[in-house]
């Protein structure tokens, strides 16, 4: 089981928590024709690699928080608090390594290679 | 993979002596309170138990208990008295917070015993030894497939708060382990 750090209570077991999208998709109010309200509302970065995402504390203190995670690995990286901005996570290779991250054109590359 | 022994001494009552009762709690006054901490702190007054600010933590004043649940939001307990959530709501300016009184919407129930906490894991994820889940400690988090809320008032002493509705299902839940652990 995941245990996500949750920013007011700590490390909490996963069951307790709400996926919910991506975080930072900010409302542009200048919006004017129907397809940029269509990408506002459903097209996503659908990053690989690391994605900041809302989650929310339902079964304990019922906040949103915002999570940096991994979407090759699904690591937690780092959670803070609504309205905090997104932090500059400057991993190292080793650590990127370590979390079984690796840059999306050297994976395309590799599995390229290996074809 | 733990031995038959190990895992007959931790589990069987007579190896080891280990007690558990599980029961429904007496009706009593149960108000929620969302606000801000001037709000909190003036409810606080009225309620004659502070509402602590501190995380996951409970202060209990005799038979009143107030719960931190969120960082503004707290359960507060109290025997059953008619008129208290009035008298909070006065306290509270409506502007700054809002008092609800939920005394029906939920059930307690008393988890009392040496084997509490190995009883209550079958159910819930949360680690409940002493040093990680300390007395005075409560938070909601799961009990199965229900929300409740847990509070450990003493070592060996919890306080489960769910909604009606879920009451027997999180009894019988209890039940259950309670059997499965050889009680």
């Amino acid at each position: 089981m995941l245990l996500i750090p949750c920013p007011y209570c700590g490390p909490r077991p996963e069951l307790e928590f709400r996926h919910a999208g991506e975080a930072h998709v900010v409302r542009d109010p200048s919006l004017s024709s129907d397809a940029a309200w269509g990408a506002f509302l459903y097209a996503r970065s659908n990053t690989r690699g690391v994605i900041a995402e809302r989650w929310r504390h339902a079964s304990g203190c019922g906040r949103f928080f915002n999570c940096l995670r991994d979407t090759v690995s699904d690591n937690i990286l780092q959670t803070y608090k609504t309205g905090e901005p997104r932090p500059d996570l400057a991993l190292d290779a080793a650590t990127r390594r370590q979390l079984g991250d690796v840059a999306p054109d050297q994976s395309v590359a590799a599995t390229e290679a290996a074809r | 993979m733990a031995e038959a022994s190990t895992v007959l001494r931790r589990l069987s009552p007579l190896a080891t002596q280990n007690t558990v009762s599980i029961g429904f709690l007496p009706p009593m006054t149960r108000i929620t309170l969302r606000g801000e901490p001037d709000a909190a702190r003036r409810v606080g007054e009225v309620f004659r138990a502070e509402l602590s600010p501190d995380p996951l933590r409970a202060n209990a004043a005799g038979a009143r208990a107030a719960l931190w649940l969120g960082p503004d939001e707290w359960l507060l307990l109290a025997p059953e008295q008619a008129g208290l959530a009035a008298s909070i709501e006065a306290a509270c300016d409506r502007e700054h917070g809002c008092v609800i009184d939920v005394s029906h919407r939920q059930v307690g129930i008393e988890v009392r015993g040496t084997a509490g906490a190995t009883v209550l894991n079958a159910g819930c994820p949360l680690n409940l030894d002493l040093k990680a889940f300390p007395v005075g400690m409560c938070t909601r988090t799961v009990l199965a497939k229900a929300d409740i809320v847990l509070w450990r008032r003493e070592p060996e002493l919890f306080h489960v708060e769910c909604w009606r509705s879920f009451a027997p299902y999180v009894l019988g839940v209890l039940k259950q382990a309670s059997r499965d652990c050889g009680f």
